[in-house]
């Protein structure tokens, strides 16, 4: 490979032909800051429009100052990236952005994390010269995303994401000058797009342009309602970004610790919605038999791939772009709504109160719950089965709310019944993990023998789409796994021109499924985040005693008791769900001959 | 979002529009413009086939519209205005021209009476400013415009349509 030497900052640096002088500073531990830029090289997300100027160096033999976001480096270039000439400029460049910026630090929900501040506070900005008009937009509040371009900086990483990595082609930039922004197709609010409230886009904002909708009022207000029983349940991938939030490396586990927080916060029963997710595993495997069953009988009817149907961003993708698959998703609820089904009819009963007064909190690494948890179909007479959905900074948020010292807690327990997991719920979080939990307890019900290897290597990694054949016993059944919706999209693309080669597919919306969630903890472009979240859940799984969902005995006594057989009447009527097109064709044109 | 309804046959020319460029994204603002000259704007549903036949999604259709000026979302008048405010213009009085067209028409630059008669814009330079201040009426140029003559150039159009 064709290699470069330059000198930044006085160090000889090397680096092949076509680095950035960004990266190639980064190589020798020069921090450059940026604002715009960000990568996530596993995901091949690299937003990189060079229009913040933050970055910009000196280099000699250049009249002007270069962005080092987009410069490449040239044999012999001897750069400088922070001469009195190149701090000013940065300066300057942070005044004016910030004279466009309104000054809510201090009630800002992401005060503390914003990129903008921390880059403001580096460069010691006392004072804002520049002062005249600002923009000025209307908040747009979707059920899962608020949208405040007041305080767009115009960085486009959330367009990169919405259109290139996640291909929903919801958000775009519009207009010019003060009018400018980042909008949807004809400025309609975030509800009337195509937006799949995935969250990808308020992952990547670097300032609170794009944020999460808050609901930790309403959920205060019940732990603090005594005719209330409210319950917590926690999605797998909370546990491994939690943490990052008080201090812990990107990746450590703290079940134990979450627990007790919850706990602490008033919570009456702290369950697990691993559980519902073992619950999941029986419904949307044993579907998936019934589906394989019937396609290898030639029944030309029955819809193949079964698609997986836990996620809610690549549900409501599915309605809105491709509404003519949707008998292809499997028709079991998602582990949260299953929990809330369970927890307000089973549990309910068994504690002998109205469900009324029974309150649901799930707390979710994703954006998107809160839409899924809003639907009405997941309601019996008006009473929703999951009232609140909160996301993991939120919960972070109530435990600093609630004066919680959360590293000197101790390790609690869930509790029973609906807390009990298996190794394969807890590997929901991660891309591949559902699929993987299927195919245990799949091979199981269909050989009717013993896994001796729970662990399906093939199936796991970060690769945008996997695939693999798990061999039932003389039966190869294929699998396809994508994550991020634009891998998601050629997946559909191949079972619309009928090349699809699977038998069933696992999408999860977001890139690294849901340890990448909207709702978690701000990953700052740090791609080993990502990875260390994936391997804490593996490793969680691993020491697991019970690692396939049909041998919790919990779900078993469930079955006994209460559902009868999965996939039977009363556990069709609980734990399954259908699909709605919601294709929606903007602006109706119809083909008349009503104006000339 | 009003219903509007589009022309079979012109949406049949749009569609022509976009196959003539192989419906290739990168034609995108060749599209828009052809489209503009045929409809004389670009309502979301013009945008709308426009995104389908391209396969590309309608937001980044809009993001383009409203980027450039040249583009617009409203319809023009059957007799658009265009009032110069190039220098030469300018410097003799046109923006006075405006306010009175302004005044008269009762609608705002970009705007487009409620009859569909008039629409007004401003734009630079039409390379007679030995006229100025000018103003254009669809093909038609008139120089040397003062405040005073916008009464009388108006009614000249409101007369023929009685």
């Amino acid at each position: 490979m064709e290699t470069i030497k330059l000198i930044i900052d006085n160090k000889e640096v090397e680096v092949p032909k076509g680095t950035t002088i960004l990266n190639a500073a980064k190589s020798v531990g020069i921090h450059i800051p940026t604002l715009c830029y960000m990568k996530l090289e596993d995901l091949h997300y690299e937003n990189n429009p060079g229009a913040c100027r933050i970055c910009v160096v000196e280099i000699e033999g250049r009249r002007n100052l270069a962005p080092s976001c987009k410069m490449e480096c040239t044999e012999g270039m001897v750069v400088r990236t922070h001469t009195p000439r190149v701090m000013n400029a940065r300066k300057t460049v942070m005044e004016l952005i910030l004279s466009n910026h309104p000054a809510e630090c201090l009630t800002c929900s992401s005060n503390g994390h914003c990129e903008l501040q921390k880059i403001a506070h580096d460069l010691g900005i006392r004072e804002i010269r520049y002062k005249g008009d600002m923009s000025t937009f209307t908040i747009d509040r979707s059920p899962s995303i608020v949208r405040n371009m007041n305080k767009c900086i115009m960085c486009r990483r959330c367009e990169t994401m919405c259109n290139t990595i996640q291909t929903v082609g919801a958000l775009t930039a519009v207009n010019r000058g003060f009018n400018a922004a980042v909008s949807t197709a004809f400025e309609r609010d975030m509800a009337g797009s195509t937006c799949s409230y995935c969250g990808q886009c308020v992952s990547v904002c670097p300032v609170n342009a794009l944020s999460g909708r808050n609901t930790q009022q309403p959920v205060l207000d019940a732990l603090a309602d005594p005719t209330k029983i409210v319950i917590a349940q926690t999605a797998p991938a909370v546990r491994t970004a939690l943490g990052r939030d008080f201090g812990y490396e990107p990746g450590t586990l703290v079940t134990g610790k979450m627990v007790s927080a919850l706990r602490q916060l008033g919570f009456d029963y702290v369950f697990d919605t691993d559980f519902a997710a073992d619950l999941t595993i029986m419904e949307e495997g044993t579907e998936l038999l019934h589906r394989l069953g019937r396609y290898l009988n030639g029944d030309k009817e029955v819809k193949i791939p079964l698609m997986t149907s836990c996620c809610p961003g690549w549900v409501s993708f599915v309605e809105q772009h491709f509404p003519e698959l949707r008998d292809n998703l499997s028709t079991a609820k998602s582990p949260q709504q299953m929990f809330g089904a369970i927890a307000k009819s089973y549990f309910a009963e068994k504690l002998g109160i109205d469900r009324k007064n029974l309150v649901v909190v799930s707390i979710m690494p994703c954006l998107a719950k809160k839409y899924e948890a809003s639907r009405p179909e997941f309601s019996v007479e008006g009473n929703p089965d999951v009232d609140y959905s909160i996301y993991t900074r939120e919960l972070a948020r109530l435990i600093r709310y609630a004066n919680i010292d959360f590293k000197e807690l101790p390790d609690g327990e869930f509790d029973r019944p609906l807390g009990e997991s298996t190794g394969a719920s807890v590997i929901f979080g991660t891309t591949g993990g559902v699929i993987e939990a299927a195919c245990r307890t799949a091979y199981e019900l269909y050989t009717k023998k013993n896994l001796d290897k729970v662990d399906f290597e093939e199936l796991r990694g970060l690769e945008g789409i996997r695939s693999a054949t798990v061999d039932f016993d003389g039966t190869p059944v294929k699998i396809g796994i994508a994550h991020g919706l634009g891998n998601a999209r050629k997946l559909i693309e191949e079972i619309k021109n009928g090349t699809s080669p699977y038998h069933a597919i696992e999408v999860m919306a977001c890139p690294g499924g849901c340890i990448g969630g909207g709702g978690q903890p701000f990953h700052r472009g740090r791609m080993e985040v990502l990875r260390r979240r994936a391997a804490a859940l593996y490793r969680e799984d691993a020491n697991k005693p019970l690692r396939k969902s049909h041998e919790n005995p919990y779900i078993q006594q469930l079955y006994k008791d209460y559902l009868g057989e999965p996939c039977g009447p009363k556990a069709h009527e609980l734990l399954h769900t259908h699909y709605i097109d919601r294709k929606e064709v903007v602006g109706m044109y119809t083909e008349t001959e009503k104006s000339k | 979002m009003n219903e509007i309804h589009l022309p079979k046959t012109k949406v049949a020319e749009l569609h022509a529009i976009c196959a003539e460029r192989n419906n290739d994204p990168g034609e995108l603002i060749n599209i828009l413009h052809a489209a503009q000259g045929l409809f004389g704007y670009l309502p979301p549903e013009v945008q709308q086939v426009i995104a389908t036949e391209l396969n590309i999604p309608v937001s980044r259709v809009y993001g383009v519209v409203t980027f450039y000026s040249f583009f617009t979302m409203t319809p023009k008048g059957k007799y658009p205005i265009s009032v110069c405010l190039g220098t030469a213009c300018y410097v003799r009085g046109a923006e006075k021209v405006l306010e009175e067209m302004q005044r008269q028409l009762e609608i705002k630059v970009g705007e487009t009476t409620p009859d569909g008669l008039f629409s007004l814009d401003c734009l630079r330079c039409v390379g007679a400013c030995g006229l100025a201040p000018v103003v254009m009426i669809g093909g038609k140029v008139y120089g040397r415009v003062t405040p005073e003559k916008v009464r009388d150039i108006l009614s000249d159009y409101y007369l023929k349509e009685q």
